[in-house]
């Protein structure tokens, strides 16, 4: 199985889609540094203007954490059109190329196979978040430092700096988790068809139908919302709320590694007993 | 050649739908044969390798290799085979040798950069080993494709129309290539295609099918023998000819005349007999060519004239 996964990752890491990822995060999360840095002050004020009048707000407001928040909350669109692009490919690139038919010839099952495409598609899913974590939070730390992070939602959240690093590691796993909803919808879709563009597609507008079903208000679509893994996916902000609603955030991871759990095996199931026509 | 059984399918059907590709199809294949497997395109035979490598579940019927039924989930018998099957499509983004070394370690090939590099060199690729396979024709693919199911040494090879693309020169080498294999080696060659003569010319044994259906399977030069075939008799004295043919029977072969060559159609048995005839009576014999091929024997069992065979 090692062998096996070590041989996907290699291909994975042969094909240029795979970098634009990382080109991607690598020349995106610099800019946003570079704008804050320039007009994150100005930012800050803008955000806390509605407190100036009541509170003195002091100490060093733009800080690595607050600029890590922000990108956090920009590259949640961007991140799983990366995921997508990859694991949209992973099946479908395959009955496209038509190395289906030498991949499944061989002394290994097709469970051996998909498994091993699975693990590495998450091992690539860990490699993206983990590179936008150092250069979001390594990064933003040694450009602005640290400092307590002010949270202005519907109510206002001070952490203190010594209580907001470990929310970001926490964020950082339930991003994980997420983006491998969106990697499992994706992987699912590109086992049914022969065409990566297709599970790219399907997956980009899943989230963006979902999403719009999110924000839409009342009627039906309160008693849908819950159900759509797009409204767990965006529950990671409760982990900057003080105190965490942990009875919310475990029924999102529940439902989100449910959501896993369940398109992974109908994958499995499909893909062992697929023909291959290709 | 051995006669123990390689392969050994029995009512082998597959049914998309209400379509019947392949339609009870039973066939034997001994150790050591290369086994022609024939018939024109969309007549069932890339459909019947796939069942056989399990790609696709066949409908009904058994499947055995080397005496022991194959289900699809046994994948150890795949260490002894081989395959290419239709196009030889690689990734395209690799290098040949990095091709080679991945199919390779799936099939637990020794890919030791020693013995990758022979095998590319067998197949002609020495050179290109380490050009990525988009810059490769469909010959230089098709050469990859062989040395991929050869890469680990397997004791059956199927191969599934494997000089598509070929130019002659890589036609023939890859037709050594085979003989060798199978005569020297005792490797026994699954080889399907819709070109017959290149199956006439290598092939041991064959089964000929159409629109799923075996139509005939056998030695290959047993069923040639049963077949009737042109002869060309080119002689030197035409008129002597024409007078033997006038006043004997010989007429009953169908003789007609082209540019000087009485051309008769014969069985393969009968040519000796009639040779010998004409020299005792005293016709000066320049050659005798004998237009016997598959692709006449096919259209006389299939009686389809326009089946895509060359």
């Amino acid at each position: 199985m090692l062998m096996l996964i070590k041989l996907e990752l290699f291909k994975i890491f042969s094909k240029w889609r795979t970098y634009i990822g990382f080109i991607s995060i690598f020349v995106l999360i610099p800019l946003i540094h570079i704008a804050l840095y320039f007009e994150g002050k100005k930012l800050i004020e803008l955000g806390t203007q509605a407190l100036s009048g009541g509170f003195n707000l002091s100490g060093n407001l733009l800080n690595g954490f607050m600029a890590t928040r922000i990108i956090l909350q920009s590259f949640y669109v961007h991140i799983p059109l990366l995921v997508a692009l990859v694991a949209g490919d992973m099946l479908a690139g395959e009955a496209t190329s038509g190395t289906y038919r030498f991949l499944l010839t061989k002394p290994i099952s097709r469970l051996q196979i998909i498994s091993a495409k699975y693990i590495s598609g998450v091992i690539y899913v860990a490699s993206l978040l983990v590179i936008l974590m150092i250069l979001s939070l390594g990064v933003g730390i040694l450009i602005f430092g640290t400092g307590d992070m002010i949270i202005v939602n519907s109510n206002i959240t001070i952490l203190k700096e010594a209580d907001s690093l470990w929310r970001f590691y926490y964020s950082f796993g339930y991003a994980f988790l997420s983006m491998l909803v969106v990697y499992s919808f994706a992987f699912m879709f590109s086992a049914f068809v022969e065409n990566s563009i297709g599970p790219i597609m399907a997956t980009m507008s899943l989230i963006i139908v979902f999403s719009i079903l999110n924000i839409l208000g009342g009627g039906v679509f309160v008693h849908i919302q819950p159900f759509l893994f797009t409204t767990h996916m965006q529950n990671w902000k409760g982990l900057f709320d003080n105190p965490i609603d942990y009875a919310e955030i475990n029924t999102s991871v529940a439902i989100m590694i449910a959501h896993i759990v369940l398109l992974t095996t109908l994958t499995f199931v499909y893909f062992t007993k697929k023909d291959i026509n290709s | 050649m051995s006669s123990t059984p390689i392969i050994e399918i029995e009512n082998l059907s597959k049914n998309f739908k209400k379509f019947i590709a392949v339609n009870n199809l039973s066939l034997t294949v001994n150790q050591g044969e290369i086994f022609g497997f024939l018939g024109p395109n969309g007549a069932g035979k890339s459909t019947t390798i796939r069942m056989m490598l399990s790609l696709i579940t066949p409908s009904s019927g058994t499947i055995k290799f080397f005496g022991k039924r194959f289900t699809q989930s046994d994948r150890e018998v795949f260490r002894r085979i081989g395959a290419l099957v239709e196009r030889p499509d690689f990734y395209l983004y690799l290098s040949a040798y990095r091709n080679l070394h991945f199919f390779g370690s799936l099939a637990g090939a020794d890919v030791s950069k020693e013995n990758l590099l022979r095998m590319l060199k067998l197949v002609g690729l020495e050179g290109r080993e380490y050009s990525k396979v988009k810059t490769y024709s469909l010959g230089m693919k098709q050469r990859l494709g062989i040395a991929q199911s050869l890469i680990h040494n397997p004791d059956l090879v199927i191969l599934d129309e494997p000089t598509n693309g070929l130019d002659p020169q890589g036609m023939k080498e890859i037709k050594d290539l085979l003989i060798n294999l199978a005569r020297n080696e005792g490797k026994t060659i699954f080889l399907s295609s819709h070109i017959l003569r290149e199956v006439e010319t290598m092939a041991t044994s064959m089964a000929i099918i159409n629109n799923g259906n075996t139509i005939v399977q056998g030695k290959t030069e047993d069923l040639l023998n049963t077949a009737e075939m042109k002869v060309a008799f080119e002689v030197l004295n035409p008129s002597i000819m024409q007078n033997i043919i006038k006043n004997s029977n010989l007429a009953k072969f169908g003789i007609t005349e082209d540019s000087g060559k009485f051309i008769f159609t014969l069985k393969s048995n009968e040519t000796n007999e009639i040779i010998k005839y004409l020299i005792e009576n005293e016709v000066d014999i320049k050659s005798v060519v004998p237009m016997r091929s598959l692709e006449n024997y096919f259209f006389q069992i299939t009686g389809d004239k326009n089946a895509d065979v060359n």
